[in-house]
């Protein structure tokens, strides 16, 4: 219990104090899994929508795999990527492994699945018939997939948070792609297990609670937009 | 008023789903201005006709000529389907304010805001929703949101509106009140409807011509008078409310009258040119039949069909009754509480049900 409060004490000494180590490695995660989840939402909502709106051979398939991927563990997709990346594999001469650009890459595998998932959920559980009446308001397609998606805004905000959640608490990707590099790639997660396996438990446990404050803040704006418009 | 130029005009058309055909309709024509009230039981088709003539379904077959133009049904121009306005049984409202609902089809016209608000303000007037304005969508009672669905559609100036049972889902005071505002609107807008319902009431009162569909095929179509006076068949007699339907063959034919044998082996008198040895089918409707005492002593002179009849069942309808009786064959009649009262119906009763022979609407087998 002594180590517990004695570690707390100095966490939020670390915190109030503005130790710049630990902003650099807050600001870094934050970046990571924030690019993640918006390339993530780039790629999922409209692959999302096309799941939801359409009908063709193998669609069931793909469903199937995107409901597998929501649930994909990270230290698979860090060794995947990781064999893309290394200086042999077929992505080796980018020369992306241990660098923020490949971690961001495996986040988007863990986080893109998530949000097409949900995406694709958050439409279907539309009322069918809205897609005929917005045709018949006059809608061109683009405008039809607009006004679907704005309708359905609610889900797809637990879709960003998912996404974002997914992401931003992921430790073997990022220490696999990312090597966790002081000053280089040293983010939140990473850097947590290795200060506790140094034994350094209250710098674990600071870089712990700014995770949960971090998770929490993304979290509560999100949540607040969400609720706001909450139907009655 | 009906203007005598087609609006639409159909042919050959042909709707599949899994193989199946589901809609079949040669032709078509709805003419500028008119009403058609297009009814049938469920299952019929009409929905489906309606979606496909509102370029939201794909036929497998047809042709479609809209205002002289022929339009290709499998991709039909976003123009074409924004001089069209649809309004389902449900509101499928969204998820925003009355006022943006009623304005949401004008701005995916790309209608400026302030001239789409105008407009959404004026027609929300004569929907009689102007208080509801700024209330989200989702708060609305069932007709409210009808009522926005319905201002939705009129402020959007379509030359065709189709309605797909509207007023369907709504308590009966709200959906007499709606109709009530809908065939106003329509008479002082005079814009063209496809009115699918399957209340054969509202299409008795809102249409300019009836058409009555079912499984997948148009069987009859004309005035209400011709329609619910003088069904083609069996099926359409059923449907639009004649209760008495009996089979019989044509004994003997004199001035315009023809007795039929019915049922047991009564005698019925039609207004009929029919040959004797003829087929037929005929259709009483309940409204047609006056009810006597037994006691009476004189009959209507006009009435040629006199048949002593038990009560076998009476059940309440609306504000009237529904009296079963047996005549040696079935045949059902309308009465009101002071009658129930006056001949002293009851079930066992016997009384004397007449009806006039051009009361009787023949169809031939």
């Amino acid at each position: 219990m002594d180590l517990l409060f004695t570690g707390t004490k100095h966490a939020f000494w670390l915190l109030l104090s503005g130790d710049p180590e630990v902003w650099r490695i807050t600001l870094l995660s934050l970046w990571i899994s924030a690019s993640a989840t918006l390339i993530s939402l780039l790629l999922g909502i409209p692959l999302g929508t096309f799941l939801a709106l359409n009908r063709f051979p193998g669609q069931r398939l793909i469903i199937s795999l995107v409901n597998t991927g929501m649930s994909l563990p990270p230290v698979v997709v860090g060794l995947f990527v990781t064999i893309f990346l290394w200086r042999s594999g077929p992505l080796g001469f980018l020369h992306l492994l241990y660098t923020p650009i490949a971690m961001i890459f495996a986040q988007v595998i863990i986080a893109a699945p998530i949000v097409t998932g949900l995406t694709l959920a958050a439409i279907q559980q539309l009322n069918p018939k809205l897609r005929l009446q917005i045709l018949a308001l006059g809608a061109s397609r683009a405008q039809l997939v607009w006004l679907l998606l704005r309708e359905a805004r609610l889900p797809l905000l637990a879709a960003v948070m998912a996404g974002f959640g997914g992401v931003i608490s992921e430790i073997g990707a990022s220490m696999m792609v990312g090597g966790n590099l002081l000053g280089h790639t040293r983010v939140l997660t990473t850097a947590t297990v290795m200060e506790t396996g140094k034994g350094n438990f209250d710098v674990a446990i600071a870089l712990s609670v700014i995770l949960l404050l971090l998770i929490f803040g993304v979290n509560a704006v999100l949540t607040y937009t969400q609720q706001r418009q909450r139907p009655l | 008023m009906m203007g005598s130029e087609a609006l639409l005009v159909v042919e050959g058309l042909r709707v599949e789903a899994n193989g199946q055909t589901l809609l079949s309709v040669p032709s078509l024509a709805i003419a500028r201005g008119e009403v058609l009230a297009l009814i049938g039981p469920n299952g019929a088709g009409k929905s489906t006709l309606l979606q496909t003539l509102a370029c939201l379904r794909a036929p497998a077959a047809g042709t479609l000529r809209f205002d002289g133009q022929a339009v290709d049904l499998h991709t039909p121009p976003l123009a074409l389907r924004r001089r069209l306005a649809v309004v389902f049984q449900e509101p499928l409202l969204f998820d925003t304010t009355v006022a943006e609902n009623v304005a949401s089809g004008l701005r995916l016209r790309g209608v400026p805001k302030t001239i789409a608000r105008e407009q959404a303000a004026l027609w929300m007037e004569r929907l009689r929703i102007s208080h509801l304005a700024a209330r989200q969508a989702r708060t609305l009672s069932g007709g409210e949101a009808q009522r926005t669905s319905l201002a939705r559609a009129f402020v959007l100036a379509p030359d065709l509106l189709l309605l797909d049972e509207p007023f369907a889902a709504l308590d009966p005071p709200t959906r007499e009140a709606l109709t009530e505002t809908f065939h106003r609107l329509q008479r002082q807008t005079q814009v063209t409807v496809l009115f699918v319902t399957h209340d054969r009431l509202e299409a008795l009162r809102l249409g300019d011509r009836v058409a009555v569909m079912n499984r997948g095929e148009m069987l009859q179509i004309g005035t209400p008078e011709e329609v619910f006076g003088q069904p083609i068949n069996e099926t359409v007699a059923s449907f639009v409310g004649i209760e008495t339907i009996l089979r019989g063959r044509v004994e003997s034919q004199a001035e315009g009258f023809a007795e039929v044998r019915v049922g047991s082996g009564e005698h019925v008198a039609a207004a009929s040119t029919l040959p004797a040895g003829a087929e037929v089918t005929l259709c009483i409707r309940p409204e047609e039949v006056t009810l006597l005492a037994p006691t009476a002593v004189s009959l209507p002179s006009s009435a040629r069909n006199h048949f002593p009849a038990g009560v076998t069942r009476i059940l309440p309808w609306g504000v009237a009754f529904k009296v079963h009786l047996d005549c040696g064959f079935p045949l059902v009649a309308f009465v009101t509480r002071p009658s129930i009262e006056i001949l002293g119906l009851r079930e066992g009763a016997t009384v004397i049900a007449t009806f006039k022979a051009t009361a009787v609407h023949v169809i031939t087998d």
